[in-house]
């Protein structure tokens, strides 16, 4: 028959992706030098499952790098090997090389790492300290087998002559004589003696023990492998003698068969009662006085399977990503459909006959239909969200190999681990995190001796802490080090001018700069963090995200990195705005404050953009209506609102006629619908059925030639005003 | 035609046993580690038992001893699913009370063969 494997793959990559990441956090909660069994076992019990699995499947590479990983394990689990913190550095890096392979499979590129080479020699040198090296784990042949296949197999021809006397106990372990007599029997022709000289009085009979023996004929030219195979089960508690047929003289078990015979002669006379015993029934199988010769052929095999799945081959090569959903989330969404479709027919019937007087119900009805219908959306969307342990998983990891780069001795706090978002959010906001989290360990943290020397704790801490806060995501990138040297940031700012000297910034504004493109303050380039990859990527990754960052510092004490990010990409609280007849929509979380009467504030230039003089700073006006070139009902500036709103790291105001309601939006992509559009990062249907745009800041930023830094700090900025 | 309960704390190689045992007519009953199977077999008679050894919760071979001690499954057939080529485990197996064995890594025909030899 044949079963096409490939559609086991996909199970078999994920569950092996979460076994090698719980092999990794047991691997990283180890203390070599207090061993927890229950963390050995698990680490084994992954490990063995990924083997297992591997070797089923195909992945012969995978399976023979496992297998050396798994015996070492095992002997520090049956505790003959202890275990070094050299060892559990040595497992993680071989997590990390069965990952990569299993990756290469799963991306169906040929598997080539030549670390596993390395490595696994590595633990063969090990494994072969004081233990001869094992048997590769993919020839997984019987000994026995093997043995049997070394043999020679002279006088097969003719058949074989078997003794057999199982234990006592053979039937309580589930095995059958009768069973294997029969498998003999599709082998050959078989002939079968009892030999029931054991078999106690009959008030004395325990019924579930076995006390017969026989002796069998089988004529077929088998090797004696196929023959042992048969009893491969039972073969290491049972007297079982295999003998070839042509051997003219009597063997051992006939002899011993005869004299059983004729002792018969003094026992019980049982032999007729076993003769006389009815055909075998298939509901007996267990009966402990297993009958003699079966009569009965072979059952024929089991029904051809039916699902050959060969036309599923071609679409395992297309890359779809999947989701696992509590199965809790599931039901949740049918019961939400189950009460929509209650709702349904209720206005369905109310539709029939209705009169006037029906109203209040039909309101009712309608009332009830928009609450089906938000939580109905609120379900779906939870099927999209995980616990952000995802992402945070990574992290001890990272900070246990970093710090051991550096020489800091840091401790890794997670909190708020099962705090939910969006897979989509999830999978995006994973770099910048890893970079802020680098950036505390290379930058925050201070080295030990640094850390005694300012009457701080040796071990540093960084904190990883995401919570829900009105509809956002929130995540905390918390070090106690150094904090921001301020100082140092504004030369540096001066020295790339970004600042003018003179400047005077806030502490805030100092610390934002960190997030301008090309800066950086790392003396030196490390390998850690500062490889060209700035914070301002980090900024503009997280802005992509329709999120925010920004950070809180203060010198000797450390920093608060704090990233805000919308629950998920397929919903946006969005603020409607009106320009003439259009209605766009801005991202509510980009707008900063929106402003009515400004006379006064503004600031007019010639052949650049209009500024907003807002306090202390000066803001760029987009004007809508000139850059979709549509009519606006202002005929002046002054008649319109101001909307300022922030985008790609600054801040514009944009003029519009009015602020019309603020509304969740379900975002449509243009892209996938038309094409991209600048200034536009996506469209939604109204409720009145009209389409809207969405506005991306970034974009309109763009669109409108507003030049980037142009306006940077208070006292140049008279200058730029005319 | 049998029912079968197939134990093991991995996904693929379950789907991939109860896949093959399915092809073959028989009925499948699956479970993610020993506990589970035991609650599965005192609440449904099967006729053949196939159990991964290294499991979380209740491993196989504590499975297997909790079966035999009831009196439903004094003599159904018990396979121990195991990677372990060496003979203690398998040894350890037989000691519980288990049938035989299947070594891994095995393909769907090793499978029904096996199973074959227990049902008849």
């Amino acid at each position: 028959m044949s079963i096409d494997l490939s559609q086991f793959h996909q199970v078999f990559f994920e569950e092996s992706y979460e076994g090698l990441d719980a092999m990794e956090s047991a691997l990283l909660n180890l203390q070599p030098d207090n061993v927890d069994s229950e963390t050995i076992n698990e680490i084994f019990r992954a490990a063995h499952s990924i083997k297992g699995g591997s070797g089923t499947f195909g992945f012969t590479d995978v399976a023979s790098f496992t297998h050396v990983v798994e015996t070492l394990l095992d002997e520090i689990r049956s505790e003959t090997r202890t275990i070094t913190s050299e060892t559990v550095d040595l497992f993680l890096r071989s997590v990390d090389c069965i990952r990569r392979m299993i990756q290469q499979h799963d991306a169906g590129e040929p598997c080539d790492i030549p670390e596993a080479s390395e490595l696994k020699a590595l633990f063969e040198a090990i494994l072969s300290g004081d233990e001869p090296s094992e048997t590769d784990v993919i020839a997984a042949v019987d000994p026995e087998a093997k043995a049997a296949e070394v043999q020679p197999e002279n006088a097969s021809q003719k058949g074989w002559r078997i003794y057999f006397k199982p234990e006592i106990d053979v039937l309580r372990t589930g095995n059958d004589p009768l069973r294997m007599f029969r498998e003999l029997e599709s082998l050959g022709s078989l002939s079968v003696t009892a030999d029931v000289s054991e078999l106690p009085l009959i008030s004395s009979i325990d019924p579930e023990a076995c006390y017969l023996a026989w002796s069998l004929e089988l004529s077929a030219d088998v090797p004696k492998s196929a023959v042992e195979e048969v009893f491969e089960w039972v073969v290491d508690e049972s007297d079982l003698t295999i003998t070839p047929l042509s051997e003219s003289n009597l063997s051992s078990a006939e002899n011993t068969a005869s004299d059983a015979v004729s002792e018969n002669a003094s026992g019980p006379v049982v032999d007729s009662v076993i003769d006389a015993e009815p055909d075998n029934n298939e509901e007996q199988q267990n009966s402990p006085i297993a009958g003699p010769a079966p009569t009965e052929s072979p059952k024929p095999v089991a029904a051809k399977p039916t699902a050959t799945v060969s036309d599923k081959k071609d679409k395992s090569k297309v890359e779809v990503s999947s989701i696992r959903v509590g199965i809790d989330k599931v039901d949740d969404l049918i019961n939400m459909v189950g009460e929509l479709v209650i709702t349904q027919s209720m206005l369905g019937e109310l539709g029939l006959d209705f009169t006037i007087e029906s109203l209040p119900r039909l309101l009712e009805g309608i009332e009830q239909l928009s609450q089906n219908t938000r939580e109905l959306q609120e379900s779906v969307m939870r099927i999209r969200m995980l616990p952000i342990s995802f992402t945070f998983s990574r992290f001890p990891r990272l900070v246990h190999d970093l710090s051991r780069t550096m020489g800091k001795k840091i401790e890794l706090k997670l909190l708020g681990e099962q705090t939910e978002l969006d897979k989509t959010v999830m999978e995006r906001i994973g770099d910048p995190l890893v970079h802020l989290v680098r950036n505390s360990l290379d930058h925050g943290i201070e080295t030990p001796e640094q850390r005694i020397n300012a009457g701080k704790p040796e071990t540093g801490t960084i904190t990883l802490n995401a919570f829900h806060q009105s509809g956002n995501i929130v995540i905390q990138i918390i070090d106690d080090g150094a904090g921001l040297n301020k100082p140092r940031i504004l030369e540096k700012a001066q020295q790339n001018g970004l600042v003018a000297e003179g400047d005077m910034l806030s502490d805030d504004q100092i610390h934002d700069l960190i997030f301008r493109p090309g800066f950086s303050t790392a003396d030196q380039i490390s390998d850690i963090s500062g490889r060209g990859v700035g914070m301002d990527v980090v900024r503009r990754n997280i802005n992509e995200l329709n999120g925010s960052v920004e950070v809180e510092s203060s010198e000797g004490e450390g920093s608060v990195f704090t990233i805000r990010l919308p629950l998920t990409l397929a919903i946006l609280d969005g603020q409607l705005i009106r320009v003439g007849k259009h209605i766009y929509i801005l991202p509510l979380i980009s707008i900063v404050e929106s402003i009515q009467s400004f006379q006064g504030m503004l600031h007019r230039v010639v052949g650049g953009c209009d500024l907003l003089r807002l306090r202390d700073e000066y803001v760029p006006i987009i004007q809508l209506s000139s850059i979709f070139n549509i009519a606006s009902d202002a005929k002046d500036m002054d008649d319109g609102l101001l909307v300022v709103v922030e985008g790609d790291n600054m801040k514009v105001a944009i003029l519009i006629d009015d602020l019309e309601a603020q509304q969740q939006v379900v975002i449509k992509s243009l892209e996938e619908n038309y094409k991209k559009v600048d200034g536009v990062s996506g469209a939604t249907i109204l409720g009145d059925g009209t389409v809207s745009l969405i506005l991306d800041i970034a974009g309109l930023i763009k669109l409108a030639g507003v030049q980037r830094y142009e306006y940077k700090a208070v006292s140049s900025g008279d200058d730029c005003a005319a | 035609m049998a029912r079968i309960l197939a134990v093991d704390d991995s996904a693929s190689m379950r789907q991939m046993v109860s896949f093959t045992l399915k092809g073959a007519g028989h009925d499948v009953v699956e479970a993610a580690d020993g506990k589970q199977a035991l609650d599965k077999a005192k609440g449904t008679q099967v006729d053949l038992v196939l159990s991964d050894v290294n499991m979380p919760v209740m491993d196989g071979l504590a499975l297997v001893k909790e079966l035999r001690a009831l009196p439903n499954y004094k003599f159904t057939p018990i396979l121990m699913l195991t990677t372990e080529s060496t003979g203690d485990k398998k040894m350890e197996g037989k000691q519980a009370g288990a049938t035989g064995w299947l070594v891994k890594p095995f393909n769907p025909d090793q499978l029904l063969a096996t199973i074959k030899k227990v049902l008849g």
